[in-house]
């Protein structure tokens, strides 16, 4: 591509010393690079199950628009020495917006109290991928940002030895200022800005990081959150918090059914209620969803209150379609048929059959877990107003630039015209990955001539019509031998697929659905085939925190536990026997192709790793100690995100079939911990939306439509529900030079596995279907 | 109701009367957030189970999304924006960011209300009285073992202090 000479950047493909012309704020400065119009899919999860081609990238390389590590973008420093860093990772909870922002502090040798966080809007060309999902922002952005940080210094240091006439070596940046200690000598940051500016980036070999010893943020865990004194006061802006002068708000009426149409609408009483503008019909589009809005007719008003209330006195006739019987305990059904006959092979080792025809025990189970909604405390809603041509847009996005993309595309708009602003988000989970609510914001924006327009959802919105976390079936046969041991292992997964959502449904998981904990199943067994049997989509699914290490962890790490009993074994020892000595497995010898996104050799699956957390947690659990009648520990292990984690679960059930959780331990091996306290609180949350999917989570359909509306119906839990202690065991961290695993979802899959093997351990009772809800009760 | 069936209304928001010109059953929760663009009090479901939108209405925990605001005339209502000026409440915040409690943050402000007013009224709360007070507000980043923690902490300096 060939770049204007004086607005060169550093990029992942670009190792030349660039000469840039700065102004003092430069990184306002605009800079185009050509409009990469990102096509809708995720081209690492769709990857084709076939050995990677020569030449595939990995990790942030592999990520549309990979990493920037060009101070000038992400950093400013104004004349009173305030440093502005430009976080371009979407903040929902995990602490992205503190912790990334704090890396280039450190190498910067900025003092925290004199930085702002400035959040990026959506602009991947400029800086790098944006997309904040698959726990990839600390991974893929820590040594760009390193790099960001420690540039910036050398062009600080570089401008006081010049000023001072010294060489550049005398000098040394510390917490603000750079000091020439042979003469004494300091200036701060604020008075070397201008200077520092008009320097060239230094070239990236050059670039010199810290060691590791002198990090004062890094690692410490010592700073809270950015946000934190606005959030406590009620002043954090979230999407749904968006003000603009002469805004209308808006609520839509979507179709029931998924794929259904609007057939008429009455809007006469709609438009009577006080404050209702104007009623408006939204266009469907044909299948695949992809981030297409639903369509429906939509409700603009003055207030969100009023919208609400015209959108109740609508009369609305609609066509179910195609997906109108979709009934849960019917598709269940169809689910397990599916999983009694064979289905695809996605892997086969060994002789399966002939192992269990002569095993001396043999074992069978199946596993059923609902859909789920991500259901974020704050619901989709985003902000549109067209001004000149030119599209704005505030909204709480886990995905800027596909919001960008996708607004353009449906304003035929150049990208170039549309600009996101990333807000605050109040909780994510993957739903906010799905920019439709945005594309909706900006429709209504048009239809009123350009107005600002807020688009709201509210709860039943948002439950209703989500992007669902999918249903599966998991049946799982095992052979064992005489000693116990299991010889033999069939693991049959059969479950909708998100690539429904994208494309003609091939009702088959992808790739990356299947390297969640399903074909690279890492167990030294001999004999061992997994299959995928065909399952139809009849709404859209999309993906919910950890995605579908959901049910496949649910599934393997519960049977390991019936297994266990079946052979008269401790449980710890039998999944230890299973994970086999330590040793490393490269990902594609397992015909796991994926791997999250990264590379075989920088992660291969490190059973090490894997027994070290289950160890450590048992440990710290107390795993064997005795415990009163109606209580009991599980135990699971679960490897996701490149990330090791193990849990053991404490329950009390009572004599009623009342459970509680007194316990959760959590042992986590994610290799260096940038932020070791948002990892903890990560971590934390992670147990309990685990439980919360365990014992309550079900979205469920009847007719073609979701059941349940808010949260009587789908229910969280809530903090009497909740385990009385968390303990979150963070292994010794290694060497920052190890590659970085994710930390905002590997917590969850454990969760449900080891919370029913405690209540087996507890009552004997085995739980195979989420979510556990009454299935203990007595009375 | 009927078509311009509504008058003014006036409310006491934070110590300050605002003329609300909102139909009179309109929920409290968005003449706060739409007609006065006091945004802490946040949207989560509407019928008044998540706490999201959680007040202080005479001194008790009142839920904004479900009051319309005829019923809050008369009444002094505060806000999430205010309870820095009360002293319990300005306790619960700095013990909030002490425990760092906030994930996402979008529950806290209810949460904090939903706190605040559990210590003035009971400076001494046990397990089941922090469950009984704070089940009505829902944190789905998970992060209620913090929080019951930072409300030990202010009940223990409440303790302290006669």
């Amino acid at each position: 591509m060939n770049k204007p000479f004086d607005s060169a950047e550093l990029s992942a493909d670009d190792d030349s010393l660039s000469i840039i012309n700065v102004s003092r704020r430069s990184f306002l400065k605009e800079m185009v690079l050509g409009g990469f119009v990102l096509a809708a899919g995720f081209p690492e999860l769709l990857r084709a199950d076939e050995v990677a081609p020569v030449g595939t990238k990995y990790g942030a390389d592999g990520m549309p628009h990979g990493w920037v590590d060009n101070p000038l973008v992400f950093v400013a420093i104004a004349d009173d020495g305030t440093v502005s860093i430009v976080c371009h990772r979407s903040e929902m909870g995990q602490g992205v917006r503190t912790s990334l922002p704090m890396v280039v502090a450190d190498e910067l040798e900025a003092n925290w109290l004199h930085v702002r966080v400035e959040q990026a809007p959506g602009d991947e060309a400029r800086f790098g991928n944006q997309d904040t999902d698959g726990s990839r922002s600390m991974r893929h952005h820590f040594m760009p940002m390193r790099r960001v940080g420690a540039a910036a210094r050398q062009m600080l240091e570089a401008a006081a030895a010049t000023q001072w006439q010294v060489p550049v070596a005398e000098v040394r940046a510390e917490q603000h200022r750079v000091l020439h200690p042979a003469t004494g000598r300091s200036l701060g940051y604020g008075d070397l800005a201008q200077a520092a500016a008009k320097l060239s980036v230094p070239a990236r070999e050059s670039v010199r990081l810290k060691n590791s010893a002198d990090f004062r943020y890094i690692g410490k865990g010592q700073l809270g959150i950015y946000d934190g004194r606005d959030i406590v006061r009620g002043l954090g802006q979230y999407g749904i918090d968006t003000r603009l002068k002469d805004m209308l708000y808006a609520v839509v009426a979507r179709p029931p059914v998924f794929a259904g149409k609007l057939l008429r609408y009455d809007a006469k009483q709609a438009l009577k209620v006080p404050g209702v503008i104007k009623v408006v019909e939204l266009p469907s589009t044909p299948p695949p969803a992809a981030f297409n809005p639903l369509g429906g007719v939509a409700v603009i008003a003055s207030n969100t209150w009023a919208a609400i209330q015209g959108r109740k006195a609508l009369k609305l006739e609609w066509e179910k379609g195609p997906h109108g019987n979709y009934d849960s305990i019917a598709y269940k059904t169809e689910l397990e048929t599916a999983a009694r006959q064979p289905g695809k092979v996605l892997r086969n080792e060994g002789d399966v059959d002939a192992a269990l025809a002569g095993a001396a025990q043999r074992v069978t189970a199946e596993y059923y877990a609902p859909h789920l909604a991500q259901a974020p405390m704050e619901p989709p809603a985003a902000t549109a107003r067209i001004v000149n041509g030119h599209c704005e847009v505030w909204a709480c996005t886990q995905a800027p630039q596909l919001s960008r993309d996708q607004v353009a595309k449906w304003l035929k708009l150049p990208v170039e015209n549309v600009t996101v602003h990333v807000t605050l988000l109040g909780g994510g989970f993957g739903r906010k990955s799905k920019p439709d609510y945005v594309v909706e914001a900006a429709l209504l924006s048009a239809a009123m001539n350009g107005k600002p327009v807020k688009l709201t959802w509210t709860r039943e919105d948002d439950l209703q019509h989500s992007y669902f976390h999918t249903v599966s079936l998991e049946r799982l046969e095992a052979g064992l031998d005489d000693q116990g041991k299991a010889i033999a292992w069939l693991h049959r997964t059969v479950a909708p697929s998100i690539s429904s959502s994208f494309g003609p449904d091939s009702k088959h998981q992808m790739p990356g659905e299947q390297g969640m904990g399903v074909i690279n199943n890492p167990f030294a067994i001999a004999n061992l085939r997994i299959e995928n049997p065909e399952a139809e989509a009849h709404t859209r699914i999309g993906w919910f925190r950890s995605v579908s290490n959901i049910p496949h962890a649910f599934a393997i790490q519960s049977f390991v536990a019936e297994l266990a009993a079946a052979a008269g074994r401790d449980h710890k020892e039998f999944l230890l026997e299973l994970m086999g000595p330590p040793r490393k497995i490269d990902p594609r010898t397992l015909g796991d192709n994926w791997n999250h996104g990264e590379s075989p050799e920088l992660y291969p699956i490190d059973i090490g790793r894997l027994r070290r957390v289950t160890e450590t947690v048992a440990q710290k659990a107390g795993w064997g100690r005795q415990l009163p009648k109606g209580c009991g520990l599980g135990l699971a292990a679960h490897y996701s995100f490149v990330t090791y984690i193990a849990v053991v679960v404490e329950v009390a059930v009572s004599e009623a079939g009342v459970l509680s959780i007194p316990r959760i331990d959590i042992a986590v091996d994610c290799g260096p911990q940038v932020n070791p306290e948002r990892i903890r609180s990560q971590l934390e949350g992670a147990c309990i939306m685990g439980v919360s999917l365990a014992t309550l989570g079900e979205i469920s359909f009847k007719d073609g439509a979701v059941v349940q509306d808010n949260f009587h119906s789908y229910q969280l839990t809530r903090i009497d529900d909740s385990p009385r202690e968390i303990h979150v065991h963070l292994l010794p961290a290694p060497t920052y030079d190890t590659p970085l695993g994710g930390v905002g979802e590997p917590g969850v899959p454990p969760i449900a596995p080891a919370l029913c093997n405690a209540i087996f351990a507890a009552t004997g009772q085995r739980i195979r279907q989420l979510p556990i809800r009454d299935q203990l009760r007595k009375d | 109701m009927t078509e311009g069936d509504y008058r003014m209304t006036t409310l006491n928001i934070n110590g300050n009367n605002h003329l609300i010109d909102l139909p009179v059953d309109t929920p409290l929760l968005w003449a706060l957030r739409d007609a006065l663009g006091l945004t802490g009090t946040k949207f989560g479901c509407g019928i008044s189970i998540c706490g999201a939108c959680t007040v202080h209405i005479d001194g008790e925990v009142a839920r904004a999304c479900v009051i319309p605001i005829s019923a809050a005339v008369g009444k002094k209502v505060v806000t999430i924006e205010a309870i820095e000026q009360d002293a319990t409440g300005q306790q619960v915040q700095q013990s909030w960011l002490a425990h760092g409690v906030p994930q996402c943050g979008y529950c806290q402000a209810g949460q904090i209300m939903a706190a605040t007013a559990l210590l003035k009224h009971n400076a001494k709360p046990s397990d089941a009285d922090i469950d009984k007070a704070m089940s009505g507000n829902i944190c789905r980043c998970g992060t209620y073992p913090r929080i019951r923690a930072a409300i030990k902490q202010v009940a223990e300096s409440l303790e302290i202090k006669p």
